[in-house]
């Protein structure tokens, strides 16, 4: 851009860049969830102040249940996004998995552990079958994924049509193995307090991918895949490996929204979890990660879940106009990201 | 100085002796405020009631349920509060953020009844009564419900596979529009109970017009022995109107529920009949029963329904219900 740009520093005596010291004040203006972060505080804010109910101990439990239903999702999502690749199959994907369980369990009337584990076994399948299509047709993963995303959708109805007669499944409740699958997948109590399973199954899931993505080679892989594949795979990065490893990961993760929908409501809905996988999407992005892959984080996902949540929830408690809702819900969005570009802007001049 | 003000006034009463007497905006405007200021007939104390309905948005029948309990509210000085969402999760959700905000009482469709059942019931324990409007008759009583208002869609159902044997129809398309709604799977298969003929079920995405039409024009042109369609919402009956004229169907198109484009249509002889049942009233008797259950500790119904339809509407009703339905109340 100018003229005056100063030359390289190698023959000034400066060591190499690379080596210099940064303080942890920079380090943290670099990482990429710092906007989300002000963003998400700014919300918290916004809605103590303008909504009574939201501070309350149970309104919060309620938020951070809301935020752990999509930040599940949304972790390998975000990976998924640093590794250059969407799923628009996602948000089906948790239904059909819990589906397969409920099905699985009720008319082989077998333990509902089985049907969990079938689940398992059919949910990463069809994960590992996004990939390999992914990677075997070099086809975008925006059509790929659609079309799974449809034929899902489509199946989900057909086959629970088929097998139970009904839209929705027969009740799982009464069968062998539920109290336990319900105290590991929806909520347990302990001393009189519910506890929901999703916000530890979130909270181990966020720190299981941030060690991954910044602790191990595989993450390592993770950002050279969406940085660049031809040059990732010139320097030896699997890269269909990778990409088909972070299908099955968003497919792990379906299986545990799945399960968690099956066993907190004992019923599935075959038509439910079209649009979810937007939101997934959008908590990704909010929490910095690029759509063009090689930049995010797993942190930054779950902030976004969190504001996601908080927004949601939050113009309940204000009790504004429920016509106005999505327009409500997009112009928090929109300012939270608007909020976390400029932050990260700054923290870019500075750093 | 007076000679400003003498020709202010010359424009104003000008303005004022051109004014049309009837109609125009100002009529509407009159009118919708002397329905909507119906001052708080009680002085019981300002209490919240909160609805949660599994509606999709911008739904025209859920419009009216509102219109009715917002009435109610305004006679029975209550403050009133609405959220809804097609989906299980997102609804359970909502009636707890409700609880959260303890409100005074609950009003809670049960479209998909075991998703509602831990938040009802949380409800209840919480101290606050639940009515249950519209759908879930079934379990409304089981999940600690005080009463349930609405149309029992089986019975409903039945009434139109009635209507359609009276009508000497065969071969009938049932258009279901809300996936994996148990009331609209139960109309559909009551239909299929008590008609002789033949019924067939189509799923169309009910958020989408668009497909709704081509879905049933698809429909029609591959299957001409057709000769009845029932959709089960009043907008996709017009949707229905449309795809049987450019598939050139002869087939006699009835719905569920009413509207005033579906009023025109029975008065115009487009559509064979309509299935009533009153959406107004069910939000209007939610909110006034849980003040009388407030109130009074009153509870109507006997531990069964209470039920608002079916009603069977054809051409003869449609002028009288035209007029209400033009003012969304029916």
């Amino acid at each position: 851009m100018t003229a005056t740009a100063p030359p390289a520093g190698d023959r000034t005596g400066r060591p190499d860049e690379r080596l210099l010291h940064t303080s942890p004040w920079r380090k943290l203006l670099g990482r990429p969830e710092l906007g989300s972060v002000v963003g998400a505080a700014a919300v918290f804010l916004f809605f103590s102040v303008v909504a009574d109910a939201f501070l309350r101990t149970s309104s919060l439990g309620t938020v951070l249940y809301a935020a752990s239903t999509i930040g599940i999702m949304a972790v390998p999502v975000a990976l998924l996004m640093i590794g250059g690749e969407f799923d628009l199959s996602a948000g089906v994907l948790v239904t059909s998995s819990a589906l397969v369980s409920s099905m699985f369990s009720y008319q082989m009337t077998a333990n509902v552990w089985v049907g969990v584990l079938v689940s398992l076994l059919v949910t990463l399948a069809i994960g590992a079958f996004n990939g390999v299509m992914l990677v075997r047709t070099r086809l975008p993963s925006f059509i790929i994924t659609l079309g799974t995303f449809l034929m899902l959708t489509g199946m989900n109805l057909g086959l629970t049509k088929l097998i139970s007669g009904t839209v929705s499944t027969k009740t799982v409740a009464d069968m062998e193995g539920f109290p336990a699958a319900k105290a590991v997948f929806a909520s347990f109590t302990v001393g009189g307090v519910d506890v929901r399973t999703t916000i530890l199954w979130w909270i181990g899931l966020v720190a299981v991918a941030t060690w991954i993505l910044l602790r191990t080679r595989f993450g390592n892989w993770i950002f050279a895949v969406g940085g660049g594949a031809g040059a990732a795979r010139a320097v030896g990065v699997p890269v269909s490996r990778t990409k088909i490893l972070l299908y099955t990961g968003v497919a792990f993760c379906a299986w545990i929204s799945g399960q968690h929908l099956l066993f907190s409501f004992d019923v599935v809905q075959s038509g439910e979890g079209v649009g979810n996988e937007l939101i997934y999407i959008i908590a990704a992005v909010i929490g910095g990660c690029l759509i063009t892959g090689g930049y995010g984080s797993a942190i930054g996902s779950a902030v976004g879940a969190f504001i996601f949540g908080m927004t949601s929830k939050g113009i309940v408690y204000a009790q504004w106009n429920p016509d106005w809702f999505t327009f409500f819900l997009g112009a928090m969005l929109l300012l939270a990201a608007l909020l976390n570009a400029w932050v990260r802007k700054r923290a870019e001049a500075t750093a | 100085m007076r000679a400003i003000g003498a020709v202010l006034a010359a424009v104003l009463g000008a303005s004022l002796a051109g004014c049309s007497a009837t109609g125009g905006k100002r009529a509407e405007e009159a009118r919708r405020t002397a329905e909507a200021q119906g001052r708080a007939a009680v002085d019981t104390p300002r209490w919240t009631f909160a609805m949660v309905t599994h509606s999709g948005d911008g739904d025209t029948f859920w419009d009216i349920v509102q219109k009715g309990a917002r009435q109610a509210a305004a006679k029975d000085n209550i403050h009133f509060l609405y959220a809804h969402s097609d989906e299980a999760q997102q609804q359970s959700q909502l009636v707890q953020t409700y609880i959260d905000q303890k409100v005074d009482g609950l009003i809670v469709t049960l479209a998909k009844p075991e998703a509602m059942k831990d938040v009802v019931a949380k409800a209840t324990r919480a101290g606050i009564p639940v009515i249950t409007v519209n759908s879930g008759s079934a379990e409304s009583r089981a999940y600690g419900a005080l009463t349930h208002i609405g149309q029992d869609e089986t019975v409903a159902g039945e009434a139109v596979g009635d209507e359609l044997d009276r009508r000497g129809r065969k071969k009938a398309l049932c258009v279901l529009h809300e996936q994996g709604n148990v009331g609209h799977e139960q109309r559909c298969s009551g239909a299929a109970k008590t008609f002789g003929g033949d019924l067939r079920n189509l799923y169309v995405d009910g958020t989408n017009m668009p497909d709704v039409r081509a879905a049933i024009e698809a429909k029609l042109q591959t299957d001409p022995s057709i000769d009845a369609v029932v959709t089960l919402g009043a907008p996709f009956a017009d949707a229905a109107v449309q795809a049987k004229r450019t598939a050139g169907s002869e087939a006699e198109i009835d719905t569920f529920d009413l509207n005033a484009k579906v009023a025109a249509g029975l008065k115009a002889g487009d559509l064979g009949f309509a299935v009533d049942q009153q959406p107004y009233l069910q939000g209007y008797e939610a909110v006034d029963l849980l003040w009388l259950y407030r109130y009074n500790a009153d509870v109507l119904g006997g531990g069964r329904p209470v039920l608002t339809g079916p009603q069977i509407i054809t051409g003869k009703d449609a002028a009288e219900l035209q007029e209400y339905t033009q003012r969304g109340t029916r």
